[in-house]
């Protein structure tokens, strides 16, 4: 069969994929720069191709308490949304951690702290990939750096939150929701129906079927004996994340003196910067995280046994680099280069930080 | 042994004149002595499997006194943040319209911090039943001031009564979720006597029948007591109830097939 090839925005693949993947409701509320999702299902009628369910609710907190209740049926369910919305989730996303509940959740950062501004940011790497919310918890992080893994990171994204019953967040931003690019289409999952939900997730609020016990869904525990036992099993999960599923991509790394971490938007510009380095004679390669929690830790390890330094390039005041620094354990240098506010750094002035940085003095 | 005897030949099927629904466990229940919340339970639950959802029923429990509701209620259960629990039951009744979904929601849960998701969830028109328990207090934190206070009452973030002009007013929520399109049948009712137990009952099933036909939201006020956060007896909570709570929470229907009454 012919691949589908088509031109599209990252939001509106993130949507197309959202309705391929089989997903049973999105539920989101509009902000830029990620409003596209809504409005591409909106018009794609998705009701009439697969019977999914799309709702406006009235706020970020709304769409958020939508996924509990649906994840809470063993429903596949996604929102996004952009840095202000997705503070506002956090209270939702700390309650379907600790209720153990899976869903997909897209953030296209924008540069903050408060309304901030509509321009691509990397400013909510320490919300994302720490917790955001209050209690002990990890979302598994998922930084995608073209369209194509936009539309990707729904499929892998839904995959993991089952196999591990727990939310997974997108982290995109205003670039990647917003450029074109070609994406390759998959072909349309079937969504599950009541029966293969049963069998497949059998905590599943459903209905007290044929007499079985009632299931509940609820991140309450009274008893602080079994709530601290709830809690250690939540991070023998983490455990068994970060042991299974880190995802990352090298680029020109053998012969490398010096490497970018970088991710996203970032990755995107840093290998343009490789390219431009490599010509003045820097041996450059890229190490970048796919994952970001399970953060690489390992890889930029066994890097920094190799490298002379490594630059993080991020667009944020420096968030990724404090996990670059805990994987690299003083074996070799680390600088953090950054724009804030919406700015997004320009290939050459990279290279000149990795030289200012690194060569100069 | 007498006893024992007697006992035994009372113990008999064709004896039985009332049976604990199976739908409420066996836990020892949470509320205090002489709350309305056990009764609330109950008559839900009897009117689940009276009308045989057991099956099909996904029922929300909020934050508040009941937020162990599904330690009680022996359904499929949902317990949602604080006053969010329109918009799980939103989302699962959207997600699987043959099913009834309910949610469990004190005054606080959703009258303060839920209103949003409780004004547009009605005004959706979601077709799903909202049995809400208004007792002017926050019950589970130690009796504060709850948006339904009535004026002049003390709690303990009123201890010298609730002052309008410092503190607002009551916020009568269901006669605001009556004006919206999207509610079908709200009433206010009350568990206090025998005779009220039954009304509320049948308003309840009148609700789980409309939600059935999809007509929109059906939404139950039960106006009850909280004699600790009162700090009263349950007789003298219950009484306190009529004299001061029914004439600002009168009982009745509000809204019936779509209409407001026109006492309302």
């Amino acid at each position: 069969m012919e691949k589908e090839l088509r031109l599209m925005k990252g939001n509106e693949a993130f949507g197309e994929a959202a309705i391929r993947a089989g997903t049973d409701g999105y539920f989101g509320y509009p902000i830029t720069p990620q409003s596209e999702v809504m409005e591409y299902l909106m018009a794609e009628k998705p009701h009439e191709r697969t019977g999914m369910v799309v709702l406006q609710a009235e706020s970020e907190v709304a769409s958020i308490n939508m996924l509990y209740g649906g994840a809470s049926c063993g429903k596949k369910v996604m929102t996004s949304s952009s840095s202000p919305g997705i503070s506002l989730m956090q209270e939702g996303i700390s309650y379907m951690a600790g209720a153990e509940l899976p869903c997909v959740i897209l953030n296209v950062v924008r540069g903050g702290p408060g309304l901030g501004t509509i321009q691509p940011s990397q400013s909510d790497y320490f919300q994302s990939t720490k917790g955001g919310g209050h209690g002990d918890y990890r979302l598994i992080t998922i930084a995608p750096s073209s369209v194509q893994e936009m539309y990707d990171s729904v499929k892998l994204g839904f995959d993991l939150a089952f196999k591990y019953r727990n939310p997974v967040l997108v982290l995109s931003d205003g670039a990647i929701g917003q450029m074109m690019e070609k994406v390759e289409i998959d072909k349309q999952v079937p969504r599950h129906t009541e029966e293969e939900i049963r069998d497949k997730y059998p905590w599943a609020t459903l209905g007290r079927y044929k007499g079985r016990e009632r299931n509940i869904i609820t991140s309450l525990d009274l008893d602080p004996a079994r709530q601290e036992r709830h809690n250690e099993a939540l991070q023998r999960k983490y455990s068994e994340i970060e042991k299974n599923e880190v995802r990352f991509e090298k680029i020109n790394c053998d012969d490398a003196e010096y490497i970018f971490v970088a991710y996203g938007t970032s990755a995107r510009i840093c290998q343009k910067s490789m390219q431009l380095a490599r010509k003045k004679g820097i041996k450059v390669g890229i190490l970048r995280p796919i994952t970001l929690f399970p953060f690489p830790y390992a890889q930029v390890e066994e890097m920094a046994e190799q490298v002379k330094g490594i630059l993080s390039v991020e667009m944020s005041a420096g968030q990724m680099v404090e996990d670059i620094l805990l994987a690299v354990k003083g074996k070799t240098r680390v600088e953090h280069y950054g724009r804030m506010g919406g700015i997004i750094p320009s290939p050459a002035e990279v290279v000149t930080a990795l030289e200012q940085k690194f060569m100069k003095g | 042994m007498t006893e024992t005897t007697i006992k035994s030949d009372i113990i008999k099927p064709e004896n039985l004149v009332y049976k604990k629904t199976d739908l409420m466990t066996d836990k020892v229940l949470s509320y205090c002595p002489g709350c309305g919340h056990g009764t609330t339970h109950r008559i839900v639950m009897e009117v689940i499997e009276e009308m045989g959802l057991m099956e099909d029923t996904i029922g929300i429990a909020p934050v508040g006194c009941s937020v162990l509701a599904y330690e009680f209620m022996n359904v499929d259960m949902q317990q949602a943040a604080h006053g969010r629990a329109p918009a799980l039951a939103t989302a699962v009744k959207r997600l699987m319209p043959h099913k009834t979904v309910f949610t469990y929601q004190g005054d606080g849960d959703l009258a303060a911090i839920g209103t949003a998701e409780t004004i547009h969830a009605a005004n959706r028109g979601e077709n799903i039943t909202i049995i809400f328990i208004n007792n002017g207090i926050y019950g589970m934190t130690g009796g504060q001031m709850a948006p339904t206070t009535l004026p002049g009452m003390k709690s303990s973030t009123s201890p010298y009564g609730r002052d309008l002009d410092m503190m607002g007013h009551p916020l009568k929520i269901t006669e605001l979720v009556a004006q919206l399109p999207g509610t079908h049948f709200v009433t206010r009712q009350a568990v206090h006597t025998p005779a009220n137990v039954r009304k509320t009952k049948k308003a309840i099933r009148k609700a789980f029948e409309l939600q059935q036909q999809k007509v929109g939201m059906t939404f139950i006020e039960v106006v009850s007591n909280c004699n600790s956060g009162w700090k009263m007896t349950p007789v003298q909570a219950n009484q306190w109830m009529v004299e001061n709570m029914f004439p600002f929470y009168p009982l009745g229907d509000i809204k019936v097939d779509g209409e407001i009454l026109k006492n309302n």
